[in-house]
């Protein structure tokens, strides 16, 4: 039991986490007969995708993919700014910072070979812009369900699937 | 009950399909995983690319910006236009323009708001603290977005939560006195056009469709890079017109049932 957590959970826990997630979700989406329940499920469902996109951009010791700075002209002022910006963000790998700042004083005047960043070190920047604009959206679509559902209470007085399908037969056998 | 057994069946196959298809993923915070590395013996990752190439690109030191308004410039206009159709669309499902039985207007929570209502007094005087702040730390996510985390999304509904804020506190009302209606839906707009103008306007100086670099000549910077990023943060203004009105119009017509008039 240990060698499988070790082996096959723990390497791949935010996976786990994504799936387990995802299928009570889907489970919310699929079985719950109340419309709002379904778009907790959907938002739920939603929220794994993003943790899913988010976690296979991670590098173990890597940093948020902002590189620590700037144009050739203010080298000097700049420096002390990027400092800070470094301090703060980064202050999980001071050594690291303070080797690209020596970097950076030996560096010519382009500005562009002291920024020839390992990749390694910044977390991937492509699944985090993904799921920017995923997140904004997802609210507005949510937004647009919670608008259906507000006429959909208007016209049935309900928001239990059952009950509106039953309403939509009886109306239909009337006629 | 039958439903529920199927439900799970289904859910507890999809989740064991799934998890067995985990297991040849690569593992967590790898950094030589297709997706940050690329595949082996092939090109670098357009991550990769991103990472050591982007900043020779755009002049931006924030990768997600630069990848988020540049790269990807296609992506996020139509984003932001999916946004604003997600406005467009409640606006269409919810907004009654002519209510037959008109309430008789009580006397607006927004005078008394105004006047100091003793009951809402702490609130009152926390917002007109607190909103300001707000909107200033928008701006600033959205301006500063280039050099720290930030940008048009995040700065554009830090915005929206501020007059969320209002309406929340006061009423919709005083809300909307700030921000009627005829002006988040022109704002809105104009957002989007400001990002489609910049599109075009690249395609009228001979470039492609987003392809900032020929604006050199009209934004007078020193080079295509700097042109690249100082249009960033022209869409990126659009993009937050656009995201602020929208969220504050779906808390409008949400919390009002479309007409309007009464807020929660």
């Amino acid at each position: 039991m240990s060698e499988f957590f070790e082996q096959t959970i723990q390497p791949h826990f935010n996976f786990w986490i994504y799936v387990i997630l995802m299928m009570l979700g889907l489970w919310a989406v699929i079985a719950k007969k109340n419309m709002i329940k379904k778009l907790i499920g959907l938002s739920i469902f939603q929220t794994a995708i993003i943790l899913f996109y988010v976690s296979i951009g991670v590098k173990e010791d890597a940093t948020i993919p902002i590189l620590d700075h700037h144009g050739p002209e203010h080298h000097e002022v700049v420096h002390e700014n990027g400092e800070h910006i470094e301090d703060a963000e980064t202050s999980a790998h001071p050594e690291e910072v303070h080797e690209k700042k020596g970097d950076h004083s030996h560096g010519d005047d382009h500005g562009h070979d002291d920024h020839a960043t390992d990749p390694d070190t910044m977390a991937n920047p492509l699944p985090h812009v993904l799921m920017l604009t995923a997140i904004v959206v997802g609210v507005a679509t949510l937004g647009v369900a919670l608008a259906i559902c507000q006429m959909l209470f208007k016209e049935f007085g309900t928001l239990e699937e059952d009950e509106i399908l039953a309403e939509l037969k009886d109306s239909a056998s009337d006629d | 009950m039958l439903t529920k057994v199927i439900a799970f069946i289904a859910v507890a196959i999809t989740g064991s399909l799934l998890l067995y298809g985990v297991a040849d993923f690569p593992s967590f915070g790898d950094p030589n995983s297709p997706a940050n590395a690329g595949v082996e013996g092939g090109a670098p990752s357009i991550s990769q690319y991103f990472i050591t190439e982007s900043y020779k690109d755009t002049k931006v030191p924030n990768l997600v910006t630069s990848v988020l308004a540049d790269y990807r410039g296609y992506d996020t206009m139509f984003e932001t236009v999916v946004v604003f159709a997600g406005g467009m669309a409640i606006f269409a499902i919810l907004r009654v323009l002519r209510s037959k039985e008109e309430p008789p207007k009580p006397q607006s929570r927004a005078e008394t708001f105004v006047h100091g209502d003793h009951n809402r007094i702490i609130v009152g005087t926390t917002c007109k603290l607190v909103i300001p702040v707000i909107q200033l730390f928008a701006l600033y996510v959205i301006a500063h977005g280039h050099h720290s985390p930030g940008g048009g999304f995040q700065g554009g509904v830090l915005i929206g939560a501020s007059f969320i804020l209002l309406a929340l506190a006061a009423d919709l009302k005083t809300a909307l006195s700030r921000l009627n209606e005829p002006n988040y839906i022109r704002l809105a707009c104009i957002g989007i056009l400001i990002y489609a103008g910049f599109g075009v306007l690249c395609q009228i100086l001979g470039g492609n469709f987003l392809d900032y670099g020929v604006l050199q000549p009209v934004l007078f910077t020193d080079g295509p890079e700097m042109a690249r990023s100082h249009s960033m943060l022209g869409v990126e203004i659009g993009v937050a017109l656009t995201v602020s009105t929208i969220m504050f119009a779906i808390y409008a017509n949400l919390a009002s049932r479309g007409t309007l008039n009464e807020g929660l």
